[in-house]
């Protein structure tokens, strides 16, 4: 699960991470008492940020051509200008595609005079099962760039999670980034906030990009996490409630939503053959033949290891909400779960949703026979598919007729 | 021969009273494998009774290793408790700990993995895995060691190794190898999670120092650098022939396609380069997952 900067700055703050002074603002009426007490902190500036669980804000443009996700307003009547066209609005970055999130919180904050931007990262790495801290230099910009043209620049330390970040770690990744004096002390602290963030909260991922040292209203020099990022492991959700409650449906695809409310896993993808396989790796070998017979996948979709009828019903109704869907391809290893009982739930599913589209299932495994014969006699027009390469080629050519 | 059970192994379940662990538990005993004890703490002294079978079920790991003798077992507790039935396992001194959980948090198992660190006795496999079958010599393979969730039918006693981090990938490429009268050493299921007990690598090396173990299919995902890690081993390593397929081409970066491991991020981890690693390893490619037993059987 993803959360929003304001939710992941909360999160850190509560592991003593220096973050801005800065408010959530979900309506207009909230946004001029919040840039007014952020003003009134002493702040010259208030910073607009648009709350998307999306990257590149900075350089998006709203569909009504506003531009610019993030703004640095003068004063607060300008900060709530650029709110009435930032709130509301859809957002399209370089990570939304085409049609964009829309705006729906804001976060305001105090502007921060920048002197130095860093880059900081907590995640795991799985080839030594352990936790990994990545800091580098080259803050505000692109990551990946930087570890491919710069690897140099990219400094790792390695947790021990039987004891967990020791002092002189963080202290080696201050020296890292070439933090001195006070601010050498403020940059441990608050690395050590950032790593106990990822572990305490069961985080996938903790991103600030980039983390600063900034220069303070009274000339005074700090370091403060300027922008974050969190995503969490769904495993892990259940011993976090607080944590939970910070999902935001607004920023997941509502057929997503649906498929889970049936155990189902489904992901919407561009092409126009919808899949309906059990388990994750047939799934995903199942949209790369298909690929490979010369079409695209419409989606990923895993009924799992015990597929009911009305868990076949659903996935079907899920994969026709879809209008870009022109055929259907159903794999089926029936290893413990009988064939015969997703030929029924399939049959039950045609009729029941009125199906026009080419349908093409494959079934394989456990009682297929009777399956198989259970498709014949239903008077449902079903393509058989042999092999899953037999399956692939025939639903690609009903659709292509 | 086979690699890591025999059709005699003794075989313990974790969660056995669970309504997954009873299912599980009794299609085991239907293949022959030698069920001899449960575990469910609080239920001690009580028994598992399934087709004239009579399995004793014990408070835990420790008292059921010692009354009974297993030397394997298979978890099937609920996902908060499996790092503890894990460690209760290795604790216990089993030999291998075959943990079929789906969705423990990543937390947890790198707190398992430490712990497991320079223990040379316990091997785990797994979490989240369809586990091991070593194929039995009677009708559908019966009489064989099955210990998970994987369908003992579909097997054959035969010389291929299997090793995958999907359960119905496996399946595929084990059916497609009995339909042509090809049979298998062991298949292995290691799970789809990003920090699982026992790598790809590991179960190749296995499969290489096995002398029944003739040729070896090697199925993986994006997500990760284990496949790679594998394939440059076997160049310079492997005596047997090796096919392989890697499943997700067509996933989009950032999203996780059902296994916790299988997500492509920050460039690494594609298909692309796993097969890429494949081939430079002298591996036989399978385009397509129909193709896996053929691309084997076409290098042997």
């Amino acid at each position: 699960m993803n959360i929003h900067e304001y939710q992941a700055k909360h999160l850190l703050a509560k592991f003593g991470v220096a973050v801005p002074f800065e408010i959530p603002a979900r309506s207009l009426n909230e946004v001029r008492p919040a840039a007014e007490k952020i003003a009134a902190s002493g702040s010259s500036k208030v910073v607009v940020k648009s709350q998307i669980h999306a990257g590149g804000r900075g350089k998006g443009m709203f569909k009504t051509g506003f531009q610019g996700g993030v703004k640095v307003a003068g004063s607060v009547d300008e900060a709530v200008g650029f709110a009435e066209k930032m709130l509301g609005n859809v957002l399209i970055t370089k990570q939304t595609g085409a049609e964009g999130r829309q705006v729906q919180t804001l976060l305001l904050a105090a502007g921060a005079k920048i002197k130095k931007e860093f880059y900081l990262a907590v995640l795991l790495n799985r080839e030594t099962s352990r936790p990994l801290i990545m800091a580098s230099t080259e803050g505000g910009m692109d990551i990946e760039e930087v570890a491919e043209k710069h690897p140099e620049k990219i400094f790792k330390e390695t947790i021990d999670p039987a004891v967990g970040i020791m002092p002189y770690q963080a202290r080696k990744i201050a020296a890292a980034l070439g933090l001195k004096g006070e601010l050498f002390n403020a940059g441990v602290k608050l690395v050590t906030g950032v790593y106990n963030t990822w572990w305490e909260c069961d985080a996938s991922m903790v991103e600030l990009n980039p983390l600063a040292v900034v220069e303070l209203a009274d000339g005074k020099e700090t370091v403060m996490a300027l922008d974050a990022k969190i995503s969490l492991d769904d495993n892990a959700l259940y011993r976090h409630k607080d944590i939970l409650e910070m999902r935001d449906l607004n920023e997941e695809a509502p057929l997503e939503i649906e498929a889970s409310k049936f155990n189902l896993n489904y992901i919407k993808l561009d092409g126009s053959i919808a899949c309906l396989v059990n388990g994750a790796g047939l799934a995903m070998a199942t949209m790369d033949i298909i690929q490979h017979c010369g079409s695209n996948p419409a989606n990923f979709l895993d009924v799992g290891g015990g597929a009911s009828k009305e868990q076949v019903t659903a996935a079907f109704k899920i994969i026709l909400s879809d209008p870009n869907v022109k055929g259907i391809l159903v794999n089926i290893f029936g290893g413990i779960m009988d064939c015969n009982v997703i030929a029924t739930g399939i049959v039950a599913a045609v009729k029941e949703t009125g199906l026009k589209l080419p349908l093409v299932v494959r079934l394989e495994g456990n009682n297929v026979l009777a399956g198989k014969k259970t498709l014949a006699e239903s008077g449902v027009a079903i393509i058989t598919g042999d092999s899953m390469a037999d399956a692939a080629q025939k639903v690609v050519q009903a659709v292509g007729k | 021969m086979s690699i890591l059970v025999k059709p005699n192994t003794k075989v313990l379940i974790q969660g056995i009273t669970g309504s997954f662990g009873a299912r599980h538990a009794q299609l085991s005993i239907d293949y022959g494998t030698s069920v001899v004890a449960g575990v469910t703490p609080g239920k001690g002294g009580q028994f598992f009774e399934h087709g004239g079978v009579k399995v004793p079920i014990f408070d835990t790991v420790a008292d059921a290793v010692k009354q009974t003798g297993a030397t394997a077992s298979a978890v099937f507790v609920p996902p908060p408790f499996a790092a503890d039935a894990i460690l209760e396992g290795a604790d216990a001194g089993l030999d291998l700990v075959v943990a079929i959980t789906e969705g423990i948090p990543v937390r947890d198992m790198v707190r398992v993995k430490r712990a497991l660190q320079g223990n040379t006795k316990t091997r785990l496999i797994g979490p989240n895995c369809p586990g091991i079958v070593t194929p039995g010599e009677g009708k559908d393979s019966h009489g064989g060691c099955r210990i998970g969730i994987a369908p003992g039918y579909i097997h054959k006693k035969g010389n291929i190794g299997v090793v995958s981090r999907s359960g119905t990938l496996t399946y595929e490429a084990v059916w497609q190898l009995t339909s042509r009268g090809v049979g298998q050493s062991t298949c292995v299921g290691i799970g789809g999670d990003p920090v699982n007990g026992t790598s790809h690598l590991d179960v190749i090396k296995l499969f290489n120092e096995d002398p029944e173990t003739t040729g070896i299919i090697m199925i993986g995902e994006i997500g990760g650098s284990a496949e790679e890690a594998a394939a440059e081993w076997i160049k310079k390593n492997c005596k047997k022939p090796v096919a392989g397929f890697i499943a997700g081409a067509t996933a989009p970066p950032g999203r996780r396609m059902g296994h916790a491991g299988a997500i492509v991020s920050g460039g690494k981890g594609t298909a692309a380069a796993k097969i890429a690693a494949f081939k430079d390893a002298g591996i036989g490619v399978a385009v397509t997952p129909s193709e896996m037993a053929d691309v084997l059987l076409k290098m042997m």
